[in-house]
């Protein structure tokens, strides 16, 4: 099966013929060299500065109350936004491998619209529609709203594109089977068919909460600049305009061990999923 | 039943497309609206200034810079992950991973960290003439953190699928690595190579908050299409913005279209 975090069924181990070894150790110090520079000295700087007062400095400016605010808006916001997306999530990947009806496989290609737009963007494009000046009279411009929308926006294709594959695979016959033996629809979905997503339902959640933790370019328009729709992104942000690296690298790197516990817990489960889906 | 069924069909489809049309297809609809709001000659003018064309440019430059150092690196990555074995591979996968995991802000301040004055690296390279913080060299290193999985991430899956047993037959028929590569390997992962290649350049054309921690934002300088966007946007020059942005929309929308092409392709 095909799994959501761009991993798939591991092939089966090969002999370590190509490159030869001279070559391959080359090719290993290039890559290594490459993800130092660019990914692993610039985060060992962050911890670096982050810790450098001391953890007193660190816990100090960690619960700093704007800090406080910030981590539980999102930690909120961010429980929302993932249970809303699991469930449309689910519904939208349903619909587009269940149903059928004219303009689907439009529809079907618009929900990677939230990857491949400009978050800044979305942003605006949000703005335009439920702002200030909204033409249908709705304006959450500059609410705790408008912050659950646009990680609403940014989110929507993880759990659609994560159940959509095991869907696809699903073998109707379970179903069938569940049907004839009297189950109704609701019985057959809450018993037979919903044990075999959550794997991918709870990968896709994941995902989607790890993005929601970061986002900050959809977020920048939307908050305006206010106390109560200040998330840790837009904080830290302030912070570095503002000359406080260190407050900014110590809440970064919370944010930072918060992504790689959820990182850690996609692979789990994509690893899970991998064993049970047989 | 049948009928119920039929109802409950029809209600789950109504609830998708509703909410698919009121988060995504009418606010992306809105931009088109707003963009030629005061005729297309203004929406033109609006981004024909030679500030915005300048945003325009740094943007393609950077992102095509960011885009090729991480295909070569992708493909050689992909081919390392995939075709040897060695300690620490797990590793390297993590790390590969990490710049989805991190907001973009957090990589703007760690590059920020590192290459200002008090970084590890900052003060040398300063003293010796060459600023990274604040120019083309930074917003590219960002560009590439932020852009660097999606071409090992779509490569390595390919390479798995189609094994190396051609590849073998090629070397014993007398191909040295470079032949091999460029005649079996590349032909065989060129769609995979060409979807990441999309992704890496949706991405790094759209990259905002690590670029507005290291670029400075000088105005016509530092300043990037999507940084751009956000000054105007805030000045109220909304034709400005709304124009740029359904700039960036069409080449989102092209991405979708690219990606759904190489997707049929790989098939």
């Amino acid at each position: 099966m095909t799994s959501v975090a761009g991993t798939r069924a591991a092939a089966p181990p090969r002999l370590a013929r190509w490159p030869r070894l001279g070559r391959a150790a080359l090719g290993r110090g290039l890559v290594t060299a490459y993800l130092s520079l660019i990914v692993l000295i610039p985060i060992a700087a962050l911890v670096a500065k982050s810790t450098g007062g001391g953890l007193d400095a660190f816990w100090t400016s960690l619960t700093s109350p704007l800090a406080v605010s910030a981590l539980k808006l999102i930690l909120v916001v961010s429980v929302i936004v993932v249970v809303i997306n699991v469930i449309t999530g689910t519904a939208i990947a349903w619909v587009l491998v269940r149903d059928s009806f004219p303009g689907k496989r439009i529809l079907n290609s618009v929900i990677d619209l939230p990857f491949a737009l400009p978050t800044v963007v979305a942003g605006i494009t949000l703005l335009a529609l439920y702002g200030t000046a909204s033409p249908v009279g709705i304006d959450v411009a500059f609410t705790r709203a408008a912050v659950v929308l646009a990680l609403l926006f940014v989110t929507l294709p993880f759990v659609v594109r994560s159940v959509q594959p095991v869907l696809l695979e699903l073998d109707r016959e379970m179903e069938e089977a569940a049907a004839s033996l009297g189950a109704g629809p609701l019985t057959t979905f809450r018993r037979v068919i919903l044990p075999n997503l959550t794997p991918a339902i709870l990968a896709g959640a994941a995902l989607a909460f790890a993005r929601a933790m970061g986002e900050f370019g959809s977020l920048v328009l939307l908050s305006g600049n206010l106390p109560k729709t200040q998330v840790p992104s837009l904080l830290i942000f302030a912070q570095i305009e503002s000359g406080n690296t260190t407050g900014a690298a110590a809440l970064s790197v919370t944010l930072l061990l918060i992504a790689l516990v959820v990182l850690l817990l996609i692979g789990r489960l994509t690893h899970w999923s991998l064993r049970h889906a047989r | 039943m049948p009928a119920s069924r039929t109802a409950s069909r029809l209600g789950l489809r109504f609830f998708a497309v509703g909410y698919l049309s009121m988060l995504l297809l009418i606010p992306v609809g809105m931009i088109f609206y707003r963009a030629f709001e005061h005729g297309a000659g203004a929406a033109w003018a609006a981004v024909t200034t030679p500030e915005a064309l300048h945003a325009f440019y740094l943007t393609i430059l950077i992102a095509a810079i960011a885009v090729s150092a991480n295909t070569i690196f992708g493909v050689g990555c992909a081919l390392l992950l995939v075709r040897t074995k060695f300690r620490g591979k797990a590793l390297i996968n993590a790390a590969i991973d990490l710049p989805f995991a991190i907001s973009p802000v957090v990589i703007g301040l760690s590059l920020y960290l590192l290459y200002g004055r008090e970084g590890w690296f900052g003060g040398w390279l300063l003293d010796n003439g060459i600023q990274v913080l604040f120019s083309l060299p930074g917003m590219v290193l960002a560009t590439i953190f932020v852009s660097l999985p999606f071409v090992v991430r779509e490569v390595v899956p390919v390479l798995h699928e189609i094994g190396d047993e051609q590849e073998q037959a090629a070397q014993t028929l007398g191909a040295n690595w470079w032949q091999t590569f460029r005649r079996i390997t590349l032909p065989a992962i060129r769609w995979g190579v060409a979807y990441g290649v999309v992704l890496a350049t949706a991405r790094a054309l759209g990259e905002f908050g690590a670029v507005a921690v290291v670029s400075g934002r000088v105005v016509g300088q530092t300043e990037t299409a999507p940084l751009w966007v956000w000054r105007e946007f805030g000045q109220f020059n909304l034709t400005g913005a709304y124009t740029a942005s359904l700039v960036l929309a069409m080449l989102a929308i092209g991405t979708l279209l690219a990606m759904n092409a190489f997707k049929r392709k790989e098939a």
